[in-house]
């Protein structure tokens, strides 16, 4: 089968494109902290001897050298390069500095699923749940008592999302104890496949995605309902009007259909950055994911889990963004990679 | 006049704006019968396409239908609930847009927008029913049965002004409005465009309100012609009577600026319809009239019959007090 307006020719420039850009971000990451100067482990190592108090400084010369070594330090920077690309295309990031000796791919594999769900999915929900309310908000059908409700709804867009976690949780997790107020999940259950678990990272999860629910919802929901007041003085609404068509088919297949279209380019972006997580929901509620380690990354200088982050972040919105590109014939027929008109 | 289609009275539309109402359609009277083709010809912004929109009870927002009446076969539209008026759109009245580049939705194939409207008003058909009445009407103007599947930008401008009256003719109303359906077009498509459209309406015994500014195109199109200036319409005629005996000054303009080959010579307007904010006392027109004389400021001039069939709002041929009698001022003798 033959997907709609596309062809191999096409698709293949487009994978090149996102290899093209991966690498320039890769090498961008490994030419700015070489461009700071000074050598990592010299200033590890003296920040160590600072802490003991600034003892046996005679034998951290030969400390720094030996670890100079076992980093490839020594290596010319061509050589480091080379095999920083190749860890980097088999995400192979090495240790942690701070948690030593676990590698970075143990610390992003155990917080990414984490993130994931709760971030991923919240983000999934705002955006449905947005995207209806602003169509419904520009829509002369909607009951009049339900439209003037919807924009209450677009109040926590407005707070920070941090004040909004802040107030869920005195409200919900001190004032009335119905949900946890930090962790995926509580200390003595088992993580496991099995219900009792789920249903406590699902209890877990629901004020973090709620404020991040709350907190994006109104984004949506106002560019949605600007795309679907646009669209309706375009002329094939008028003329849908003339035609007496069901006031229902009017709304969803020429203004939703027509208004969803931009919506769906910016859900791709969005879903690229997710995988950085929510830093600051996160911290809030102490969830064990990406946002939570990025923090804790910066805070100890653990520049090589920084780095892991970001650069697993522009892969993942580089991937977006190709798989945006792919399925934008199939869903705007506009759009064509085709070279002729198909029959 | 009960046989007729469309019947006119006193329409006046308005429009709501920051510096008080503009009137852009003031109080017009026509009918259409059946089978006719009425052209409704005037310069931009005198209320034409303002006009169609009223027919079909669609007039947006902030305009409004401000007085008059809309009678569609015996039906009053101007005060049909909105369900009803759903029901009579399309099925009794169709619209051809203006703009029938940006008139067709355009993530839907062709095929399903015709489809559409047929099942909004008769129900779900059998999709080989469907199929064939749409091959069928794409037929009736000219397109082959493959256009069906295409999208609205896989279509040149005047495929997609045949896909407009292919699915203007679906449901067989008695009545199509036609808002200049071929002024986007350029002038060889034009032609065919509008023979496909005076085609498929003398075939299905349909009648036709053609909106245009063209008066040269109109003139070899429809069988009588309403002029409008600023609102009002200030002449009605056969068409082979008004363009023999243009009566209204500004029918006499618009006749005669038509371009013709053996007598080159430029006749520039010297205005643009301005009396919809700030319309002068009396006549609409005598601010741009040659012939204006002191009765026009003070009295707006009734609608006389000059002959059987051809009708004038102008004060020359009010008779009386030294003015021209209405047939010879005209020239009908």
């Amino acid at each position: 089968m033959r997907l709609r307006g596309l062809n191999l020719r096409y698709v293949l420039r487009r994978l090149g494109t996102f290899v093209l850009t991966v690498w320039l971000a890769a090498t961008l990451i490994f030419i700015i902290p070489r461009l700071a100067g000074g050598n990592p482990i010299a200033a590890m190592v003296g920040k160590i001897s600072v802490a003991a108090g600034g003892a046996e400084t005679a034998h951290s010369g030969a400390l720094v050298a030996a670890w100079d070594a076992r980093f490839g330090l020594n290596d010319p920077v061509f050589v480091q390069y080379l095999i920083f690309l190749k860890n980097s295309v088999t995400f192979n990031f090495g240790f942690s500095i701070t948690d030593y000796p676990a590698s970075v791919n143990q610390l992003i594999g155990a917080a990414l699923p984490w993130t994931l769900g709760l971030v991923g999915l919240a983000t999934v929900i705002a955006f449905v749940l947005g995207t209806g309310i602003g169509a419904f908000m520009a829509w002369r059908r909607t009951p009049s008592l339900i439209r003037s409700v919807l924009p209450l709804s677009l109040t926590f867009t407005a707070v920070p999302s941090f004040m909004l976690g802040l107030l869920l949780l005195w409200v919900f997790s001190y004032t009335l104890g119905w949900f946890p107020a930090g962790n995926a999940y509580s200390l003595g259950v088992t993580p496991g496949l099995n219900l009792p678990f789920l249903w406590n990272v699902v209890q877990h999860g629901i004020l973090p995605a709620l404020t991040i629910v709350g907190a994006a919802m109104g984004f949506w929901a106002l560019s949605m309902r600007g795309m679907m007041v646009t669209i309706e003085g375009e002329d094939y609404m008028v003329l849908g009007e003339a035609k007496g068509l069901r006031p229902s088919r009017l709304f969803w297949r020429y203004r939703v259909r027509n208004s969803a279209l931009p919506q769906v380019t910016s859900l791709a972006l969005n879903l690229g950055a997710i995988i950085s997580g929510q830093i600051l929901v996160e911290y809030l509620f102490d969830y064990p994911g990406v946002g939570q380690l990025l923090y804790q990354g910066i805070l100890n200088e653990d520049y090589v889990l920084v780095e892991s982050i970001v650069f697993l972040l522009i892969v993942a919105t580089a991937l977006a963004v190709l798989v945006l590109d792919l399925i934008l014939p199939l869903i705007d027929p506009r759009i064509s990679y085709l070279r002729e008109v198909p029959r | 006049m009960s046989d007729a289609v469309l019947e006119v009275e006193g329409l006046k539309v308005e429009y709501q704006t920051s510096s008080g109402p503009a009137v852009a359609v003031n109080g017009i009277s026509f009918q259409v019968f059946p089978g006719e083709t009425l052209g409704l010809v005037g310069e931009s912004g005198c209320g034409k396409s303002t006009t169609a929109m009223a027919i079909l009870n669609l007039v947006q927002a902030p305009g409004r239908i401000a007085e008059g009446s809309i009678r569609l076969n015996g039906t009053e539209l101007s005060t049909l609930n909105p369900r009803s008026m759903r029901r009579i759109r399309w099925q009794e009245v169709a619209l051809i847009p203006q703009g029938a580049m940006d008139s067709l939705n355009p993530v839907v194939r062709v095929d399903s927008q015709i489809a559409e409207v047929i099942e909004d008003h008769e129900g779900r058909q059998r999709f080989a029913d469907m199929h064939e009445r749409i091959t069928e009407l794409l037929g009736m103007v000219g397109l082959p049965a493959r256009v069906g599947r295409l999208y609205p930008h896989e279509l040149s401008g005047g495929m997609k002004q045949r896909v407009c009256i292919a699915m203007a003719i679906a449901l067989r109303p008695k009545l199509l409005v036609a808002d200049e359906p071929t002024s986007a077009l350029d002038v060889v498509v034009q032609r065919v465009v509008a023979q496909t459209l005076l085609d498929v309406t003398q075939r299905l015994g349909m009648a036709m309100i053609l909106i245009g500014h063209d008066i040269a195109l109109q003139a070899q199109l429809v069988d009588r012609m309403a002029v409008m200036y600023a609102g009002s319409i200030v002449e009605v005629g056969r068409v082979e009577s008004i363009f023999d005996h243009p009566s209204h000054p500004y029918t006499q303009l618009l006749v005669s600026s038509v371009p013709s080959i053996t007598e080159r010579r430029r006749r520039p307007s010297d205005a643009t319809v301005r009396e919809v904010h700030h319309r002068p006392s009396g006549c609409v027109f005598r601010l741009r009239c040659p012939q204006a004389f002191d009765r026009c400021r003070a009295e707006v001039p009734a609608m006389r019959e000059l002959v059987p069939g051809h009708v004038v709002a102008c004060h020359l041929y009010a008779g009386g007090s030294g003015e021209p009698a209405p047939a010879e001022a005209a020239g009908h003798v």
